[in-house]
């Protein structure tokens, strides 16, 4: 690694004035930064850590029942706090293993939007709203394609938001060994219609399965998939799958997310 | 540099750090606690694991810095003061949990920390919990017996896979 300072603030006001400064840099839990760093792929001068940032952790449902998830909390409490939101929290639950999930942060994955990472899929196929210290964010205007998001360089992911819906299911086909998803669906139904979400599968990172949303919006069960099958153009293909096995999962595991849900 | 203050099994200790000092650095070199293992460096193996505030944290993936003000249990603070081993480090002994025993501080932590929290676990859960910690020599087998022991659990049902 190359050498940095690391400065604590206590308020979200203090680290947002912080990152400021020239080649500064936002640290959540970690999970990701520290390897990135270990790997030379960033050099910050500064890194501004947001673990002693009270305000920006906890969870409560507001008084629409939208629940909302301080962008600094972590996975582990997520899965043991998310309850309101019953597949929120077992995706939360099922990320990496427990000391990457006690530290590693809901804001930091949004942040870094990895291709294959998991809560990318749940925020946008909740629709969620991203707030950071200076506006909201709708998810679908977030997501930019891989490793890129519409924050500018000093901004903090301070809290999500997510409408709670009447059903929903996440399907993640792991990669055994980075324990990200290879491709996960998440889908979700609301009064007003389906979202589906794909992760793991696009190289433009997170999208959503509209074909899938207009079918499952007019009749939700797992016949109404028959037929439909994603496109591989532009899917990832690596040593753990080509594009077409890729494309092939996001129709399985699409249909596992009808029957789970129920 | 930069001075950091922490509690490490029951005592205060300080040093000067870099940012980029990781915790586990700190604990090896600056307190020569040489316990805590490093394998991977990479956030993948666990044998760094440690507690830091009660919860299991791989010390390898979190800075020195970030540790300021907060309790730390290394493998070194768990055994009684008289030296008995704890009822998981028996167990591993009891049911040969190791072969090299280089996994084997980060299993103890991990288990140390899944036993906290559930102290009753299923067999599929402690492999679920143990995800992160990887161990090339044993498969397994005997550190999922040994835990199961170490929670006061039958270990006879768990035959080889
Ligand atoms: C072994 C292992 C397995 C994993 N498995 C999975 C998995 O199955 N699924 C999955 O989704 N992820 C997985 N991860 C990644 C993990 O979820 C990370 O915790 C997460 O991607 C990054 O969160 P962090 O809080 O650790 O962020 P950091 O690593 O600290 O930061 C990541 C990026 O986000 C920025 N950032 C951090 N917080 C904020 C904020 N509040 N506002 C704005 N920017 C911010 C940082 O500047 C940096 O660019 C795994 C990681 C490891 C090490
Ligand atoms: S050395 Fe920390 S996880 Fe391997
Ligand atoms: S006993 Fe050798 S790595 Fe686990």
């Amino acid at each position: 690694m190359y050498n940095f300072d690391v400065v604590t603030p206590k308020t979200v006001a203090d680290a947002v004035a912080a990152l400021g400064e020239e080649d500064a840099q936002a640290l959540g839990g970690g999970q990701t930064l520290i390897p990135t760093l270990k790997q030379r792929l960033a050099s910050p001068s500064k890194l501004v850590s947001l673990t002693g940032i009270d305000e920006i952790k906890g969870i409560r449902t507001d008084d629409s029942g939208v629940l909302c998830i301080g962008g600094g909390t972590s996975h582990s409490t997520i899965a043991g706090e998310g309850s309101a939101y019953p597949a929120l929290a077992a995706l939360a639950g099922n990320i990496g293993d427990p000391a990457v999930r006690n530290r590693g942060t809901i804001g930091g994955s949004l942040a870094n939007n990895d291709p294959s990472a998991c809560y990318p899929a749940a925020a946008l196929a909740s629709g969620a709203t991203i707030v950071t210290n200076s506006r909201e964010i709708a998810a679908d205007d977030f997501f930019q394609g891989m490793f890129t998001t519409a924050l500018d360089d000093a901004e903090i992911i301070t809290e999500i938001r997510f409408p709670v819906p009447e059903k929903a299911n996440y399907q993640k086909f792991e990669q055994p060994a980075s324990r990200f998803s290879l491709v996960g669906v998440f889908l979700a139904k609301y009064a007003d219609g389906v979202r589906v979400a794909v992760t793991g599968a696009s190289n433009d990172g997170v999208f959503r399965w509209s074909e899938a949303e207009t079918a499952l919006s007019s009749n939700f069960s797992v016949d109404a998939l028959d037929g439909l099958s994603a496109s591989s153009d532009d899917m990832i293909a690596d040593m753990h799958g080509s594009a077409e096995y890729r494309a092939h999962l996001i129709g399985v595991l699409t249909k596992r997310a009808v029957a789970a849900a129920g | 540099m930069a001075k950091v203050q922490m509690t490490v099994n029951g005592k205060s200790v300080s040093g000067e750090v870099e940012g980029r000092t990781l915790l586990v650095e700190f604990i090896r070199g600056k307190l020569e606690l040489t316990g805590t293992h490093i394998g991977c460096d990479t956030s993948q193996c666990g044998a760094c694991l440690v507690h830091v505030n009660g919860q299991a944290v791989k010390s390898c993936t979190m800075f020195a810095a970030e540790a300021e003000g907060a309790e730390v249990t290394t493998i070194e603070g768990i055994t009684g003061k008289d030296g008995s081993l704890t009822a998981v480090q028996q167990a591993f002994q009891d049911y040969h949990g190791l072969q090299c025993g280089f996994c084997t501080p980060g299993m103890v932590m991990s288990a140390t920390a899944l036993l906290k929290d559930n102290p009753k676990p299923s067999e599929a859960e402690i492999r679920e919990y143990l995800k992160g910690n990887i161990c090339r020599c044993t498969g397994y087998h005997n550190i999922v017996k040994a835990i199961m022991a170490a929670s006061g659990q039958d270990v006879g049902a768990i035959a080889a896979e």
